[in-house]
């Protein structure tokens, strides 16, 4: 579904994708991580032709993305966004049936066939009841829920996730993924989530994908790439890696030199590390 | 514990408790009342416009007078003058006021919803000091401006305008792209330079200070059927295509990356809209000077009584913009009879305060 051969961006002078190659089939999630800076966003991007890839290439379908039109890209690809905008004064329903705008030409309206496409969507992310609420005044975890909403109404074969959960709570967190997995099988999507907690991305991602300065460190089961040395060596981080009771997937544990018990300027070890400027 | 947090699986029940009254479609369908009553709105405004003047004309002679001129319905009974004076002063007089009216008040919906900043108006990017220089520079010219019914006022003016415009677009775009931010900093310097080369032209021409500033401050007191004539087409087709741009600007105040992920060519719609408004704002204050605030409040008032949707927003400032000016103008002549206030000072006057307002209720997001 989503095939990306030795694919290489950079902003002006920094490269920042050196050759990224991944392949994402129908109905699997496959977890994008890695340290900040290290070029999972702007894969995303680079993905949806929001910024210009330098070379390689992005194949959608068998299609190549840069032969597509925008419309066309985006009734391929959809993308749940980092910080998701909603904007003042619209309902939770018209922002859904925003997600039908590759369907619509210049002047047309929404029809029938976007709104059962809207009411698919709500229902099958639980937002039937919020669809006449302004979408700007819900919660956190409900924002997110329309979001997802409005990107499944896009009837996109691949979902790409940019930090998906990065503004959650652990509950909501959870239920995110959960919901993404359960739409990967009913629908048949080909799903590639950026995570920054190295453990929940082990727990629903078929396979993780490392990136460590624009370029795979390492790709496969989430048992194979969350190894120690794997992410001392991309995060600058000591970490242990333990088994979920549960699944027995991996959990990774930080290592922290300054426990947080300590006293005055220890700073609680966080799971991702080095922590080296703005995400890119 | 919060097991409840887990998406809950859709219950039949509430899902046909949510209602079909939720399910309707947003945009074009609940529009076509208050679009209706707009228009009657406007209509009444015009005839009352068109009734009001220092010669007392009977209300109902005024109808009977429009009647006969626009559709050929019964006899002339009344003075030839009353005729000439409703035909020839009063009417092009109020339909210039509400033509431009609506004008400034799509285009200021449309740059609040391309830049996505509710400070928006149309002369954010440079018209309005570009249209003031243009037609300082022929005021204060020693050639002749005027012949006969001729002006090149109107022509130079909205030369200016588009000019400063196309300059402040292009020293904002690079690679394809026009940042908002930088696009409003460009039209802030491109502004700033037009204003100081106006005033030096003031300050060296002072003997024709007067003639520049009330051009300046706007008005309709010399409207004429030409002048409609030049404003109408420009208004026609710029408000076209914003109203054909309205869905694509409702999906813009998402996020310019999030309208692009859907599959909106950010970039090219942008252009459209700058063009359309610029190009309608431009022919606008060719005739009618520089009226403030309209392009501001009108389309903030139109949101607070119908909603942010653009699709009812767009024709709805248009109806409310025209009879917004075409009362500001009325006021314009009325309080001072016979002599008249800018019509500028009227829409300030009531802009300013509610401007300040905006500004309390926005100062969290400006940008």
């Amino acid at each position: 579904m989503l095939e990306i051969r030795d694919l290489w961006a950079d902003y002006g002078d920094t490269p920042v994708l050196r050759g990224v190659s991944l392949d994402v089939a129908a109905g699997e999630v496959v977890g994008l991580v890695g340290p900040n800076g290290s070029g999972k966003t702007t894969l995303v991007r680079t993905v949806t032709r929001v910024m210009p890839l330098r070379s390689g290439e992005v194949r959608l379908l068998g299609e190549d993305s840069r032969t597509l039109t925008r419309a066309a890209l985006a009734r391929r690809v959809a993308v749940v966004p980092q910080n998701p905008a909603l904007p003042e004064g619209f309902t939770v329903l018209e922002i859904v049936l925003m997600g039908r705008t590759p369907y619509l030409r210049l002047l047309q309206s929404e029809g029938p066939s976007d709104l059962a496409a809207a009411r698919r969507a709500l229902t099958q992310t639980g937002t039937t009841a919020l669809a006449s609420r302004f979408a700007h005044q819900l919660s956190g975890g409900e924002r997110q829920q329309v979001v997802i909403a409005r990107v499944l109404a896009q009837e996109a074969p691949v979902l790409l996730l940019d930090e998906p959960t990065s503004h959650l709570d652990v509950g909501h967190q959870m239920a995110v993924m959960g919901l993404v997995r359960r739409l990967c099988e009913e629908r048949g999507l080909a799903v590639l989530a950026t995570i920054h907690d190295l453990t929940l991305a082990a727990l629903y991602c078929d396979r993780l994908v490392l990136l460590d300065r624009g370029a795979v460190a390492a790709e496969g089961s989430p048992d194979s790439v969350l190894r120690p040395e794997l992410i001392a060596s991309a995060y600058g981080a000591e970490v242990t890696v333990l088994r979920h009771p549960a699944s027995g997937r991996p959990v990774v544990v930080p290592l922290g030199s300054t426990p947080a018990s300590e006293p005055a300027g220890g700073r609680p070890p966080s799971g991702d590390g080095r922590r080296d400027g703005g995400e890119r | 514990m919060r097991r409840a947090q887990t998406f809950p699986v859709p219950d039949p029940h509430t899902d046909a408790l949510a209602g079909e009254e939720a399910f309707a479609l947003p945009g074009v369908r609940p529009l076509r009342v208050p679009l209706l009553l707009a228009l009657v709105a406007v209509l009444a405004t015009v005839l009352v416009g068109a009734s009001q003047g220092s010669v007392d004309i009977p209300f109902t002679t005024v109808v009977r007078i429009l009647a006969s001129k626009v559709l050929g319905l019964g006899s002339a009974t009344w003075p030839q003058t009353w005729e000439e004076i409703v035909w020839q002063i009063r009417l092009p007089r109020v339909l210039l006021a509400g033509l431009v009216g609506a004008t400034l008040a799509f285009s200021g919906a449309g740059y609040q919803g391309i830049l996505r900043n509710p400070l928006a108006d149309p002369y954010l990017i440079g018209v309005a000091a570009g249209a003031g220089l243009g037609a300082t520079i022929v005021l204060v010219s020693p050639v002749p401006y005027a012949f006969g019914t001729l002006s090149l006022l109107p022509p130079a003016a909205f030369a200016g305008a588009v000019l400063a415009v196309s300059i402040s677009y292009g020293l904002a775009r690079s690679g394809g792209v026009a940042p908002n931010v930088t696009l409003i900093l460009a039209g802030v310097a491109v502004s700033a330079a037009a204003t100081s080369a106006m005033t030096f032209l003031i300050m060296a021409n002072h003997q024709r200070a007067v003639t520049v500033l009330s051009w300046l401050l706007g008005g309709f007191n010399t409207a004429t059927w030409q002048k409609v004539g030049i404003v109408l087409p420009y208004s026609l087709v710029g408000g076209a295509a914003v109203l054909a741009s309205a869905r694509i600007l409702n999906v813009l105040q998402l996020d310019e990356e999030e309208a692009q992920q859907l599959g909106v060519p950010v970039e090219r719609v942008k252009l459209l809209v700058i063009v359309a408004a610029s190009l309608a704002t431009a022919a606008a204050v060719s005739v009618s000077g520089l009226i403030g605030f309209v392009g501001l409040i009108v389309p903030h008032t139109v949101r607070l009584l119908w909603g942010f949707d653009y699709r009812r927003l767009v024709p709805m400032s248009m109806a409310v913009g025209a009879v917004f000016l075409i009362l500001a103008d009325l006021a314009a002549r009325s309080v001072l009879s016979p002599s008249e206030v800018p019509v500028g000072v009227v829409t300030a006057l009531c802009g300013a305060p509610f401007f300040l307002w905006l500004l309390r209720r926005h100062r969290r997001a400006v940008f």
